[in-house]
């Protein structure tokens, strides 16, 4: 394709977006009193899904009744009206540029059903960790290290060091 | 104590409001810098585009820089701000997990949102998987509760656990990433190009 070298800067300066990043974390605390997340909006998705189809289930079970209040929906919590709001940003920045449009992004050396079947492997994996390290990368290794909290710097050394480990064995995918 | 006292005052609707708008921006940063391609995502470990690391580690420098300059400048109190907990085994053994989740599939959760709002199927395809994760959690939550649980060190940070100064700290986790920076410049520079 034509607009190879070209995509290369499409993107913004990653100083400057992680600079705009950092004032979002800061005004996040400043007015909230707490970070950023992401994984927790999926978690309360599932919650929903649960306490709907299974009710009497979901109160049985540990993990779904910390998340279950009579008074309101699990779905009424600010992560989740924050990921709606990221939603709308990402659709913004991606119209703004013309990114938007039905695709499976994949390295042109492996199928579109081998990176949708890692895919949701990938994320299987994510969730369950996320669940056991209480936040994914947003709201425990980012937010965490914001605040200088010890559970995010562990967090975030957990991950990209284990990435950096296992990236041999998964290189087909990417180079 | 600022806004914080403002908020805390306000009706919790206007919270939902705020939460919208911090998201916004929130999604809109991370698309901008290329957050919703997984193959510039992956760049990182295998050293062809470092703007994982170097987005991630600004951001953190300059939300760390930021509170605790507030916090010296009497806006906030760092003490009264929410500290994510630490449970040591925890929070290790599920970062390894979504680290080898981050590797395989190239996302992580929030990165995968924005993708999938500007209609990637993958993305999506990883945010359903992250809704089965969840659920395997939680239906198997008796086993992992042991390890969820335990360990539990505190709503600590590196001030009170180790004892040290927040501002050399600061200082020295900034120099930390210039060098970073510089380091990954240079790794670059000596590994393939890969174009996505």
């Amino acid at each position: 394709m034509k607009n190879k070298e070209h995509n290369r800067h499409i993107y913004w300066n990653p100083y400057f977006g992680g600079f705009l990043l950092g004032l979002i974390i800061i005004f996040t605390f400043y007015t909230t009193g707490r970070g950023l997340g992401a994984s927790g909006a999926m978690k309360s998705g599932v919650v929903a899904v649960v306490e709907t189809v299974a009710p009497t289930h979901a109160e049985a079970n540990g993990y779904y009744s910390k998340f279950i209040s009579e008074d309101k929906s699990p779905l009424n919590t600010w992560l989740v009206f924050e990921v709606i709001g990221m939603l709308i940003g990402g659709m913004i920045s991606g119209g703004l540029s013309g990114r938007i449009g039905w695709r499976v992004q994949h390295s042109p050396k492996i199928t579109k059903r081998r990176r949708l079947y890692f895919a949701l492997g990938g994320g299987i994996l994510f969730g369950i960790g996320a669940q056991i390290g209480r936040g994914c990368t947003s709201g425990a290794a980012l937010s965490g290290m914001s605040i200088l909290s010890v559970g995010g710097f562990i967090t975030t050394f957990a991950i990209f060091g284990t990435g950096f480990l296992v990236a041999y064995f998964f290189r087909k995918n990417w180079i | 104590m600022g806004l914080l006292t403002l908020i805390n005052t306000i009706p919790y609707e206007w919270d939902n409001v705020l939460a919208i708008i911090i998201g916004l921006a929130f999604g809109f940063v991370l698309e901008s810098s290329g957050f919703s391609s997984s193959r510039k995502l992956a760049g990182v470990f295998y050293g062809y585009d470092f703007a994982v690391l170097k987005v991630f580690f600004t951001a953190a420098v300059v939300a760390a820089i930021g509170l605790y300059y507030m916090d010296y400048l009497g806006f906030i109190s760092v003490g009264q701000l929410y500290v994510h907990p630490t449970y040591l085994w925890g929070g290790i053994i599920g970062g390894a997990i979504m680290g080898v989740g981050f590797v395989a599939a190239g996302f992580c959760p929030g990165t995968a949102v924005t993708s999938a709002a500007i209609g990637k199927i993958d993305a999506m395809v990883y945010i359903g998987g992250i809704m089965i994760g969840v659920f395997i959690f939680a239906e198997l939550y008796s086993l992992f509760q042991p390890l969820y649980e335990g360990s539990f060190l505190g709503n600590i940070t590196v001030v009170d656990y180790f004892d040290l100064n927040p501002y050399w700290f600061i200082f020295i986790l900034t120099i930390a990433a210039i060098l970073a920076f510089i380091l990954t410049d240079l790794i670059r520079k000596r590994v393939k190009k890969v174009f996505y």
